[in-house]
């Protein structure tokens, strides 16, 4: 077990920059997954912790020892990659237990240590088999034993659910789950998909753009978004966000049509301002209630325990997750009920959160 | 996706066959040649019926030119050559693909520079060098004026000589040192997916390592394959063991298969001389046979 810093960590390849001065803090034992759009950055921040990428900046230390220098042996990491990389001529056993025989470990200790890991994995069976013969998930497996048979600090994940299929993957989200909880090894765990994040993440880093957005609990990030990025990416359907400008007593929403009426909290006058709802937070009552937007519905996207519901704002699409038994006809009206403690709000130009608002239900524009 | 083209298959099976008659022509010619006695193998045109000297022939063949050692010295040299060549290219494709040093695309030119340069074209150097492996170092000795300072200081006259003539070094060493094999092992290692590289890393293998438990042997079809062209292309060789070796100790089968063709005015006992070829490509044959299978797969397909 190892806690890790990192400290302004840089990546540029040439001219280009990956990672902008990245700080984070992992305790001991902790799960953290690192979320964020292809190509923001993320997988390279990992393999600079593994030590397979240079580091351009900054400092990364594991266990308070800088390992800016160190190969990636000498770090006590071991990771799980997105396509297994188990190498193709060795049997599983061979493959599991590679790392302790360039270790040198004797052949005796290696079976049974190669054994026991078998054992947790479930994959006694399979040991004289070669990884052409084995299913996705059994390969995934493999991969894990190879990582946890060294028993080290860090385990270090990149993406290794993304090539396995939907059922497969919920399995074994849940056995790596487990897994940590009985090993409770210091884990980072690197993907795009959200809800993989959300359920494995002790602390959840969301980045983008080569930045790290917010740091928190998933909880945390769901219910107060640091910025108008994390607020679109994490959940879904994707947050309604509506444009508006900061006007004398309020908020004019949508190019006048709608206004919400509110302090204005120091912001002056024509400042842009983005309102952000989630569509789980909006509830449909009938169209002409007091209070309530009117909207036209566009589309209905059944999921079975409950509907999406995608309808016409003003000309701005905005979409309601709902789990009543209610069908609305494409082209009905509607009306939308929103409270004010489910709004967020983001500065137009620059996506942070803002918190000045005290806002009221909006109206309909005079 | 299935087709009924009958015609199609008909005219591409008749075509095949074609070749294959041309190309098996000449060797079933050999083999009855080998079988007749020294009339009927004068006769024109000569029967295409075997006869029944085919043993006598094959005994007279390898005791008039002495194959016996010749055929080991042939198998020593095509051995060496195609071990050499597996090793060197497999050694140098690794340097090429997984290390950043500083001029490696100049190394890689110089390579791949030698591919337009076969031993034929560089036959009169090579065999300077051959003749002496130390002349260049002399040279810079003698260009330098260290070996003048040396002659004046001790009075030793420097003259380093090191010949490879009549060696099996000296048949071995130049046909190993040429880039086919480089390019074969280049394009197979970079195939090899970056991850297995950086799981290796990962599990504590240094560079060596990774080279012998891992690129080794996931190339063992390349390896098979590029054997076996090296072996044929070894066996095969005549200008240059021709050139090199004076000494019947060192002949290898092929060249001394000249032995056994009958001199102008001399008597013509081409079953003889045919007999000796049958006995000289048969290892090759057999080689070919064995591996082709292996062949193959080692110069089409990538790791499934």
């Amino acid at each position: 077990m190892a806690s890790i810093t990192i400290r302004d960590v840089k990546k540029s390849y040439a001219k280009l920059q990956i990672v902008h001065g990245v700080d984070l803090d992992i305790a001991s034992g902790e799960f953290v997954v690192i979320l964020g759009p292809s190509g923001c950055g993320k997988s390279t921040l990992l393999r600079m912790i593994a030590g397979l990428e240079e580091i351009s900046g900054g400092e990364i230390a594991i266990d308070g020892t800088v390992v800016n220098k160190l190969e990636p042996r000498e770090r006590g990491c071991a990771m799980v990659f997105q396509n297994y990389a188990l190498y193709p001529h060795m049997s599983v056993a061979q493959n599991i237990g590679y790392s302790l025989k360039v270790a040198g470990v004797p052949a005796a200790e290696r079976q049974l240590r190669v054994q026991a890991v078998a054992r947790t994995l479930e994959l006694e069976h399979l040991l004289d088999r070669k990884p052409m013969a084995l299913s996705g998930g059994q390969r995934q497996r493999v991969a894990m034993g190879r990582a946890m048979i060294r028993e080290p600090k860090v385990f270090l994940f990149d993406e290794p659910l993304s090539n396995l299929d939907a059922k497969l993957r919920v399995q074994m989200r849940s056995e790596i789950r487990k897994l940590h909880r009985r090993l409770n090894a210091t884990s980072v765990f690197v993907t795009h998909d959200q809800v993989e994040a959300m359920t494995l993440a002790d602390r959840l880093v969301v980045m983008n753009g080569g930045r790290v957005e917010q740091v928190g609990t998933p909880a945390q990030i769901y219910s107060r978004p640091a910025s108008r990025f994390v607020a679109t990416f994490v959940g879904a359907p994707a947050m309604n966000i509506l444009e508006g400008t900061v006007d004398l007593d309020g908020l004019s929403l949508l190019g006048g049509s709608r206004r919400l009426a509110m302090a204005r909290a120091g912001l002056p006058v024509g400042t842009k301002v983005a309102m952000g709802i989630r569509p789980e937070a909006v509830r449909l009552v009938a169209p002409g209630t007091a209070g309530a937007l009117d909207a036209t519905v566009d589309l209905v996207e059944e999921l079975g325990a409950g509907r999406v519901i995608y309808v016409d704002l003003d000309g701005a699409s905005f979409s309601v997750m709902t789990s009543e038994a209610v069908h609305p006809e494409p082209g009905s009206a509607v009306g939308l009920k929103i409270s004010p403690e489910d709004m967020h709000f983001f500065s137009s130009d620059t996506g942070t959160r803002l918190e000045v608002f005290k806002a009221s239900v909006p109206e309909p524009a005079l | 996706m299935v087709e009924r083209t009958p015609i199609l298959n008909f005219v591409t099976h008749l075509v095949l066959f074609i070749g294959f008659l041309l190309a098996i022509a000449p060797f079933v010619i050999v083999v009855i040649a080998s079988s007749h006695n020294l009339k009927d193998v004068n006769d024109v045109p000569m029967s295409l019926l075997p006869g029944s000297d085919f043993w006598l022939n094959i005994k007279t063949a390898w005791t008039t030119a002495d194959l016996g050692p010749k055929l080991l010295n042939s198998f020593i040299v095509a051995t060496g050559v195609a071990a050499g060549k597996v090793i060197i290219s497999a050694l140098t494709a690794f340097s090429i693909v997984y290390f950043r040093y500083p001029g490696r695309t100049f190394i890689f030119w110089l390579i791949f520079v030698t591919l337009m340069l076969p031993l034929e074209v560089r036959i009169v150097p090579t065999y300077a060098v051959v003749a002496n492996v130390l002349t260049p170092y002399q040279a810079i000795l003698d260009v330098t004026g260290i070996s003048w300072l040396i002659e004046k200081v001790s009075g030793v006259q420097v003259s380093l000589n090191l010949g490879l003539l009549n060696s099996y070094p000296g048949l071995i060493l130049p046909l190993v040192a040429t880039a086919t094999g480089t390019f074969l092992y280049r394009q197979f290692f970079l195939t090899i997916p970056d991850e297995l590289t950086e799981a290796a890393r990962m599990d504590g293998a240094g560079a060596l390592r990774f080279f012998i438990d891992v690129l080794l042997p996931l190339s063992r079809t390349n390896m098979a394959a590029l054997g076996t062209i090296m072996f044929l292309y070894a066996w095969n060789q005549y200008l240059w063991p021709l050139l090199i070796t004076t000494d019947q100790s060192h002949a290898m089968a092929v060249t001394e298969l000249k032995q056994l063709i009958p001199n102008v005015g001399g008597i013509p006992e081409w079953n003889i001389a045919m007999a000796g070829t049958l006995i000289v490509m048969l290892p090759p044959l057999i080689v070919v046979v064995a591996m082709q299978r292996w062949i193959v797969r080692g110069l089409i397909a990538t790791e499934k």
